[in-house]
C-alpha cells in the first residue's frame, strides 16, 4: 500500500468535513476578505468630479487627513474615545468585579438583568437620556426642585452628554469582559497570598489585579474601538456638533461623495483598531479578547 | 481456536512522529487480550486501527482472513467501549443502549427485548429511562459496555475504561468484565497502563513500548520470565542485573556465579538477571554469596520492604520477616528465582 | 471567597437602577398623555393607538424582524457547519479563515458599513433586502461560530467515534448526535445574532437603500427629525415581549428538568 494511496483515502473520508466549510469559506471571501481589499484599494484612487471613482493611483486622501481639518477631527475622535473609555473603566471594573464576587444564584440573576437591555433597541435607550438631559426634563427638574440650581442647564447637545451616550451604551461591555476574567479566577490565590501575610490592597494588587487584567484591557478595546465610530450617538446626543471620524466617513460617502476619502479614512481606522488589539495581545498574550462569544 | 484478527507489519505515523513501528500480532477468537504498556507507547493507537478511528500509514489488517484497514468504523464487526465512556448526554439509558440497534432499523419489539436482556447483564434493570448523566461512574460504565455489546460485535475493545473509576469499584468491575466476556464469548481487547488490572484479567497480555511489542505471552510467563529489562521494570518491582552466561544453567554477576534454570544463550553472552523482591530472602550473612547491610526498612501491610546495600547496588527484598536497619544482612535466592533476559538494545 | 461588602452590593444596584433609569422613563412616557416627554400630565393609550394605526413604523418593525430571522437563519447554517468542520478539519488556512470570518466582530461597525456599501455598489446589487440580509449576515456568522466553537471545545471527541463505531455513517453521527448536542449554543448565538441584528443602526444605514427601512433606522430618523411618543410605547411593547419570551424559556426549561428526575 503506498503513501499515495492512503493520502487519496484521507481526503475522501473528510470529505463531508470540507462540504460543512464550504459555505463559511465561500461567504467569509466574498462577503469580508473582498470588500476589505476593495476598501484598501479604494483608498488609492482618485475621486471623480461630481460622483463616482476614478481608478487613477494617488496619495492625495492619504495626504488630505493631514489637512486640520481633519486631523482635528481624528483627534477630537480619540480625545472622545480616552475619555469614554476611561470613565467605563473606572465604573465598569469594580462592578465586573463586584458581580463576579456574588453568589451562584444572584450572579446568575445579575447577569439577566445585565443582558436585558441588550433587547431594547439602544437608539430608544438613548432617546431615554435625551428625555432626562432636555432643558425641560427631569435632571432640570430634579435640581431646580432642590435648589441647586435656579436656572435651566444645558444637558442636552454638549460634549457631557455624548461621554453619557457612549458610556451608557459600551459599559456592558466592559462589565462583561471584566466579569468574565474575574469570574474564572481562582479566588484561593486570594486567600493564599492573604495567608501569606499578604493585607488586603496588597492582595489585590498582586493577585486580582494582576489575573483581571486581561478582561480589562479587552474591555478597553471592545470600548475603544467602537466609540470611535458610533456617530450615532454625537448625532443625536451632540447635535452634529462635535464631528466624529465616523461621522465624517458617513458624511463623505452620503453627502460629500468623495468615497476614496472614505476609504482612507475607514482604513486609518482600521490601522489603529488592529495597533490596539496587536497591542493587546502582546500584553496579555492572550489569543482572543475576553468576554467576547 | 481460530485467528481472528491478524495484524501485519503495522505502521503509523503522526506528521513525522512514528508512533507504531512494525506491529505484528495475532488475535484469536474468545481470547481476553490486553494492550499494556506506558502513555504513548501505542496501545490506544492500535486499538483505533482496529476500530477504524485511524487507518494505518503501512502494513494490514486482517479480520477473518480479509482486509479491512480501509472499511469505515460502522461497517466493522467490532464494538468500543470509550476511555470516558462518551454516552450521548442527550439520551437516556435505554436509547443509548438502542443506538446501533435504531441505526441498523430493528423491530421496536426486537430492541426492546435485546436493551431489557443487555440491563440484566450488565445489572442495571429497571434503569431505562435514567438520565445517564446523573450515573455514577461504574453505572456509567455498565451502560457503555451494554451499548457496545448490544450490537453482538465479534470483538469488543475497551479502552482503559476502568481508568476513571476508584479504586473500590475498579477491584469489582475487573471481576464482572472478566464474567461479561466468559458469557457472550466474544474476543475482548483491553487496553490499560495498569499491569496489575492486566495480569488479573487477561488470557494473553502483549507488553508495548515506544511503538514496538516488548513480550506476548500469558499473566504467568509475563510475570515470571520476563524478556527483557522493559517487560521486568514495567511489571512488577524488580531487582534488574548486568550480568555474564558463563554457559547454560551458570549465569554470573555481581562477582559470584549462580546455578539458574535458564539456557538457550550463547556462553559468555552479555545478559541482565531479574530478581523478583519476593523472591529474595534476609539470611544471616555466613549463609549467602550476596551480603550487605540494611539500609532502611518500610511496613507495607503484608509485608516488609528492605533495601539492602550491598558493593555493587540496592537491593529490594519484600519478605514477611524483620530486620533493623544497620544490620549485616546475607540475600538467598534458589535457580529457580533467577530469570535471565536478553540485555536491551543487545538486538 | 468573601463576600461582597455593603458598599460593593450598594454600587451594583445603584449602576443598575442608571442602566435601567432611561429605559424606565422611555416606557413612562409611552402611557403619557401629552406629545412632549417634559411633563407627565395623564395617563394615556393613545400613543399605543396610533402606532397601531403608523403603517410606515409597522412596515419598519416587520422588515426588522423578516430581516433578523432570515439572516439569523443563514448565519446560524453558514456559522454552525462552518464550526464544526473547523473542528474536523487540519487545513493550513484555516488559522486565516477563522481570523477573517471573526474579523467584523473587531472592526468598527462604521467600516463595515462603508466597506459594504462601496462594495455592493460595485457589484451593482440593488440596495435593499438582500444587501441588508447579507450585511447583517457578515456580522452575526461571528457570534455563532464563536459560541458553538466554544461548545465543540467542550464536548467529548469520542461521542462521534461512538456514533460511528455503533453504526453510523459520518453524516448520520452529526445529526443524531453532535447537533442536538451543540443546538444549545447554536440556539444562544442565533439570539444574540437576532438582538444585534435588531439593534443595527450604523451598518444598516449604509446599506438599505433609498426605499426600505428598518426598525431601528426609523427610530433614528424620527430622533433627529421629531418623535412621537408613539417611539416610546414601541420600545414597552418589545420590551414586555422580551421579558414574557425569557419567562417562558425558563418556565420551559425548569418544567423539562423536572422532568428528568
Amino acid at each position: 500500500m503506498s503513501n499515495y494511496n492512503t493520502e487519496k483515502k484521507k481526503h475522501k473520508v473528510k470529505s463531508h468535513s470540507v462540504g460543512m466549510i464550504l459555505p463559511l469559506y465561500i461567504f467569509t471571501i466574498l462577503f469580508v476578505a473582498c470588500p476589505l481589499i476593495y476598501m484598501v484599494a479604494l483608498s488609492f484612487a482618485t475621486p471623480g468630479a461630481v460622483h463616482g471613482v476614478e481608478w487613477i493611483f494617488t496619495l492625495d486622501n492619504y495626504k488630505k487627513i493631514l489637512e486640520p481639518v481633519y486631523l482635528n477631527t481624528f483627534v477630537q475622535s480619540f480625545k472622545l474615545a480616552v475619555t469614554s473609555t476611561l470613565i467605563i473603566g473606572l465604573v465598569g471594573y469594580p462592578f465586573g468585579y463586584f458581580m463576579a464576587k456574588l453568589p451562584a444564584g444572584k450572579k446568575k440573576k445579575a447577569m439577566l438583568i445585565l443582558m436585558l437591555p441588550f433587547w431594547v433597541n439602544s437608539l430608544i435607550r438613548l432617546y431615554g437620556w435625551i428625555i432626562i438631559l432636555q432643558k425641560k426634563g427631569i435632571l432640570n427638574f430634579v435640581l431646580k426642585k432642590l435648589g441647586i440650581i435656579d436656572k435651566s442647564l444645558k444637558l442636552l447637545y454638549s460634549y457631557p452628554a455624548i461621554v453619557v451616550g457612549m458610556v451608557y451604551v459600551l459599559l456592558p461591555f466592559m462589565i462583561l469582559s471584566v466579569y468574565s476574567s474575574a469570574e474564572k479566577m481562582d479566588w484561593s490565590l486570594v486567600e493564599a497570598a492573604r495567608d501569606l501575610g499578604a493585607g488586603r490592597i496588597k492582595a489585590f494588587w498582586t493577585i486580582t489585579w494582576r489575573l483581571t487584567l486581561p478582561g480589562l484591557l479587552s474591555g478597553v478595546i471592545l470600548t475603544f474601538v467602537p466609540s470611535m465610530g458610533l456617530f450615532f450617538i454625537a448625532d443625536i446626543l451632540g447635535g452634529n456638533k462635535i464631528v466624529l471620524v465616523g461621522s465624517l466617513i458617513q458624511d463623505q460617502m452620503t453627502r460629500g461623495n468623495n468615497w476614496p476619502f472614505a476609504a482612507t479614512l475607514a482604513v486609518v481606522m482600521m490601522i489603529l483598531t488592529t495597533l490596539m488589539i496587536w497591542l493587546y495581545r502582546k500584553l496579555t498574550n492572550a489569543k482572543d479578547l475576553e468576554g467576547v462569544g | 481456536m481460530n485467528k481472528l484478527i491478524q495484524l501485519k507489519n503495522l505502521t503509523k505515523n503522526f506528521d513525522d512522529q512514528q508512533v507504531l513501528r512494525g506491529i505484528n500480532l495475532d488475535i484469536y477468537e474468545n481470547e481476553f487480550l490486553t494492550l499494556l504498556g506506558p502513555s504513548g507507547c501505542g496501545k490506544t493507537t492500535t486499538l483505533r486501527i482496529i476500530a477504524g478511528f485511524e487507518e494505518p500509514s503501512g502494513g494490514e489488517v486482517l479480520f477473518d482472513g480479509i482486509e479491512i484497514s480501509k472499511l469505515p468504523p460502522y461497517k466493522r464487526e467490532v464494538n468500543t467501549v470509550f476511555q470516558k465512556y462518551a454516552l450521548f448526554p442527550h439520551l437516556n439509558v435505554a436509547e443509548n443502549i438502542a443506538f446501533g440497534l435504531n441505526l441498523k432499523k430493528v423491530e421496536k419489539s426486537v430492541i426492546d427485548q435485546k436493551v431489557g436482556k443487555m440491563l440484566k447483564m450488565v445489572g442495571l434493570e429497571g434503569f431505562e429511562k435514567r438520565d445517564v448523566t446523573l450515573l455514577s461512574g461504574g453505572q456509567q460504565q455498565r451502560v457503555a459496555i451494554a451499548r457496545a455489546l448490544v450490537n453482538e460485535p465479534k470483538v469488543l475493545l475497551l479502552d482503559e475504561p476502568l481508568g476513571a473509576l476508584d479504586a473500590k469499584i475498579r477491584k469489582q468491575m475487573q471481576i464482572e468484565l472478566k464474567k461479561i466476556q466468559q458469557e457472550v464469548g466474544i474476543t475482548f481487547i483491553y487496553v490499560t497502563h495498569d499491569q496489575e488490572e492486566a495480569l488479573s484479567m487477561s488470557d494473553t497480555v502483549v507488553v508495548m513500548n515506544n511503538g514496538e511489542i516488548q513480550q506476548i505471552g500469558s499473566p504467568t510467563d509475563i510475570y515470571n520470565e520476563p524478556e527483557n529489562r522493559f517487560v521486568a521494570g514495567f511489571i512488577g518491582e524488580s531487582n534488574i542485573i548486568e550480568g555474564i552466561m558463563i554457559h547454560d544453567y551458570l549465569v554470573e554477576f555481581d562477582g559470584f556465579q549462580f546455578e539458574c534454570v535458564d539456557k538457550g544463550f550463547e556462553d559468555n553472552e552479555e545478559i541482565e538477571v531479574v530478581l523478583r523482591p519476593e523472591d529474595l530472602d534476609i539470611v544471616e550473612p555466613q549463609d549467602a554469596k550476596i551480603t550487605g547491610v540494611v539500609k532502611n526498612i518500610t511496613f507495607k501491610g503484608v509485608h516488609y520492604e528492605i533495601l539492602v546495600e550491598t558493593e555493587n547496588r540496592i537491593y529490594k527484598v519484600q519478605t514477611t520477616d524483620y530486620a533493623e536497619a544497620g544490620r549485616e544482612v546475607g540475600l538467598k535466592f534458589g535457580p529457580e528465582d533467577i530469570h535471565v533476559m536478553y540485555r536491551m538494545g543487545a538486538y | 471567597m468573601k463576600k461582597n461588602s455593603k458598599f460593593a452590593n450598594l454600587y451594583l444596584v445603584i449602576i443598575f437602577l442608571l442602566m435601567y433609569l432611561p429605559i424606565g422613563v422611555v416606557i413612562v412616557f409611552s402611557f403619557n398623555e401629552a406629545k412632549l416627554p417634559v411633563r407627565f400630565t395623564g395617563f394615556s393609550l393613545k400613543w399605543y393607538q396610533e402606532l397601531m394605526g403608523d403603517s410606515a413604523m409597522l412596515q419598519a418593525l416587520v422588515n426588522s424582524l423578516i430581516l433578523g430571522a432570515a439572516s439569523c437563519l443563514v448565519s446560524a447554517v453558514i456559522g454552525t457547519f462552518g464550526a464544526v468542520g473547523l473542528s474536523r478539519l487540519h487545513l493550513k488556512s484555516k488559522g486565516i479563515l477563522e481570523y477573517i470570518s471573526i474579523l467584523p466582530l473587531m472592526i468598527p461597525e462604521i467600516i463595515l458599513g462603508m466597506v459594504l456599501m462601496a462594495f455592493f455598489y460595485m457589484l451593482n446589487l440593488p440596495f435593499g433586502m438582500l444587501t441588508l440580509l447579507i450585511g447583517h449576515t457578515v456580522f452575526c456568522v461571528p457570534y455563532i461560530l464563536m459560541e458553538v466553537k466554544a461548545r465543540l471545545v467542550g464536548m467529548d471527541p469520542s461521542l462521534e467515534e461512538a456514533a460511528r463505531d455503533l453504526g453510523a455513517s459520518s453524516m448520520r453521527a452529526f445529526f443524531d448526535i453532535t447537533l442536538p448536542l451543540i443546538m444549545p449554543a447554536v440556539v444562544s448565538g442565533s439570539l444574540l445574532a437576532f438582538a444585534m441584528s435588531m439593534d443595527d443602526v450604523v451598518i444598516s444605514i449604509f446599506i438599505n437603500g433609498p426605499k426600505l427601512s428598518t426598525l431601528p433606522i426609523k427610530v433614528y430618523t424620527q430622533i433627529k427629525t421629531g418623535v412621537t411618543p408613539e417611539i416610546n410605547a414601541l420600545c414597552t411593547i418589545m420590551l414586555a415581549f422580551t421579558v414574557i419570551m425569557l419567562l417562558l424559556y425558563s418556565l420551559i426549561r425548569s418544567i423539562r428538568r423536572k422532568k428528568n428526575r
